[in-house]
């Protein structure tokens, strides 16, 4: 399967420009655009250094040592590996349901994550783009040049990012690698002191996160031909629920709307994700294509994420987030919204919510005394061959997330397959390209200001293409330019602290 | 914010990696290694954290410090490891998901409106970084030579701060 412009009728004799990595985006993507002769834009890919072999380092472990493990997936979201995984192996222990304070805790954990992320990424990823405009210069486009210029933004952002870190830390145990959620349930409770630092300042981040959605809103509302319609195209979108139709990130069920917000699926069991999505590969890049298998490949892609997990549900149930929500429903006049930077104000609604859910959790009592552990052997969930199977689905900050496990009578995995939240926007982010390659680069000149509106098209998914290995010295920009006779006529590597070396191939 | 009851050392060791990334846990493992060798006793004075990688917020985790000792794996190294005093900078990364500690010293400086304190990097060098393999042994000889010469660095620091070690 091939989409329009994605595959040039012709890529012999095109010019090609890469730009690796995108800016501000974890990891080593790498945007080619194939030009003809005049500056054309024949073929627009996004390419992505997905995990490779994780899954095999995965398989052959004893299954309690897992949760742990797969927070080395990533250092930008191990807490979503690290639930995902534990609700997988719920099953596995026949732990269904967990204990009330397990749940409790472990949404706690999970809404502090979600809480951070999306703040990192609007504060200090995004805002710079949003606060200084697209054609700005690159090395005012940073964190350090938000703070320069908008100290209070920046310190906002900061603060937030601290307070779900702490969150992470008073329900994991640990700020990196916690280990407070296991199969079955959590190791411990929320202490006295933690209990009492978080809710010391919740109600101030609650009014950081109003401030936060309040510039979202305003972005759009002053300038609605660039935030309405940048990188806008059409899509299904596809998110967890709550089974009464609330926003859900924890656990919940599956549903997909269409372009024009008609359900096509709702209530779907997570156990059941692999009758639901297939995943395509396709020969020029390692990341799979997600889709709806009853739809097939043209028709099945779908996004995820704030801005499909705003649609898609019926209502948050917490007020100041279904205020905000309400807004943003009634900005589409009747549709969907589609636009691209939309992201970035549903995001926020989020950061609302999920400090509400925070302000709940810390006043319920299950989150400091009660059971933590649950399970039992004969309740554990079994794959038709008769090994013990699980499979753990929660909203990522970046979207949806499955782990799925099966475990031999050893205790050791062997099967591991994850989808990861973007794997399931993949088609989404190529659109995205596509979209702006066609409005901004077909038939000019390539200008860095013209390519930074693909980095933003790609950057509102908050894409994680961890490497998740940062050594000092490693090169992580590679610009490589072919002639239209498909000869490499420069190569230019940046490295991480700014030094530019050209090099010239034979 | 800070932790209830935790007091701010004025020594900060801060190393970062993936310790499922062969020699990046350098980092990681130099922390841990150090707090086995000094010991409860020693370690009164000096706060040991690690992470993934830097970011934003641990431009807080400065706050209060004298010294910051930044410990990370590196490719390149000729030696065995380097020592740089840090100046703060803007972040010239195109990651910023990875800051560098420079750009971590300069958004302490923008936030609270003061130089951040001096901040020293210790870069290991390392060679094999695929996941799910152990640090090579190459690495770990160089991390021991990085551990000798880091004790010497805290115990010129006791006397310029208000670290007290034996180390």
């Amino acid at each position: 399967m091939s989409f329009d412009l994605e595959t040039a009728a012709a890529p012999k004799g095109l010019r090609r420009v890469a730009i690796d990595p995108v800016s501000r985006v974890e990891g080593h993507g790498k945007v080619t655009l194939l030009l003809d002769e005049h500056n054309r834009v024949h073929q627009a890919r996004l390419h992505i250094v997905e995990f490779r072999g994780f899954e095999k380092f995965i398989e052959g472990r004893p299954y309690w040592e897992v949760p742990v493990m797969v927070q080395r997936l990533c250092g930008i979201c191990p807490v979503s590996h690290h639930l995902a995984s534990s609700k997988a192996f719920d099953r596995v222990v026949g732990a269904m349901p967990v204990t009330a304070s397990a749940d409790k805790i472990r949404r706690l954990m999970h809404y502090g994550q979600v809480m951070q992320s999306n703040a990192l990424h609007f504060f200090h990823l995004s805002s710079p783009d949003l606060l200084f405009g697209f054609d700005s210069e690159a090395n005012r486009r940073n964190i350090v040049g938000v703070a320069e210029s908008h100290p209070d933004i920046a310190r906002k952002g900061v603060l937030l990012r601290k307070y779900g870190q702490e969150v992470i830390r008073a329900t994991a145990g640990k700020r990196v690698h916690g280990t407070g959620s296991v199969p079955g349930g959590v190791n411990k409770h929320v202490s006295a002191d933690d209990h009492a630092l978080l809710k010391a300042d919740v109600a101030q981040m609650l009014v950081y996160a109003q401030d936060a959605v309040g510039i979202a809103k305003q972005l759009h509302a002053q300038n609605p031909a660039l935030y309405d319609h940048f990188g806008a195209f059409p899509s299904n979108m596809m998110s967890l629920v709550r089974r009464d139709g609330a926003m859900e990130l924890y656990d919940g069920v599956l549903r997909v709307r269409d372009a024009a917000g008609k359900t096509l699926l709702d209530g779907a069991d997570d156990q059941s994700y692999l009758d639901l999505i297939e995943e395509e590969v396709r020969p020029w890049t390692y990341m799979k294509f997600p889709y709806l298998k009853h739809l097939g490949p043209h028709a099945g892609w779908y996004r995820v994420g704030p801005l499909a997990r705003v649609q898609n549900c019926d209502f948050i149930d917490t007020p100041l987030a279904e205020a905000e929500r309400r807004e943003f429903i009634d900005w589409g006049r009747g549709q969907p919204v589609h636009a691209t930077l939309a992201y970035h104000w549903a995001r926020m609604i989020e950061v609302v919510h999920t400090i509400e859910v925070i302000a709940q959790l810390l006043d319920d009592p299950d989150i400091l005394a009660g059971e933590l552990v649950a399970g039992d052997p004969a309740r554990a969930q079994r794959h038709a061959g008769g090994e013990r199977e699980g499979v753990g689905v929660i909203e990522a900050p970046r979207g949806t997330l499955i782990h799925h496990y099966r475990v031999g009578d050893d205790d050791l995995v062997t099967m591991c397959n994850l989808i990861v939240s973007t794997t399931h926007n993949n088609q989404a982010m190529n659109e995205a390209v596509r979209s702006v390659a066609r409005q901004y680069f077909d038939g000019r000149e390539i200008t860095e200001g013209l390519l930074n509106h693909i980095e933003v098209a790609i950057r509102a998914y908050d894409p994680c293409l961890s490497c998740a290995t940062h050594a000092l010295g490693q090169m992580p920009l590679d610009v490589v330019l072919v002639n239209a006779q498909g000869t490499r006529v420069d190569h230019v590597l940046r490295s991480q602290r700014g030094d530019v070396q050209r090099t010239l191939s034979a | 914010m800070k932790p209830t009851g935790v007091s701010v050392a004025p020594v900060l060791v801060f190393g970062w990696g993936n310790p499922s990334r062969g020699d990046d846990a350098l980092g990681p493992m130099f922390v841990e290694q150090l707090s086995a060798l000094l010991g409860e006793a020693q370690l009164s004075g000096i706060d040991c954290l690690t992470d993934f990688q830097l970011q934003v917020e641990h431009a807080l985790d400065l706050v209060g410090r004298e010294r910051v000792l930044f410990v990370d794996a590196s490719q390149g190294l000729e030696a065995p490891f380097a020592v740089t005093a840090l100046r703060a900078s803007r972040d010239a990364s195109f990651t910023t998901h990875a800051m560098s500690p420079e750009a971590v010293m300069q958004v302490f400086a923008q936030l609270h409106g003061r130089e951040a304190p001096p901040c020293t990097l210790l870069a290991i060098r390392g060679e094999r970084f695929e996941l799910g393999e152990p640090c090579s042994r190459a690495a770990e000889a160089n991390l021991a030579q990085a551990l000798a010469w880091s004790r010497r660095w805290l115990a010129e620091n006791a006397a310029t701060t208000s670290l007290r070690t034996t180390a």
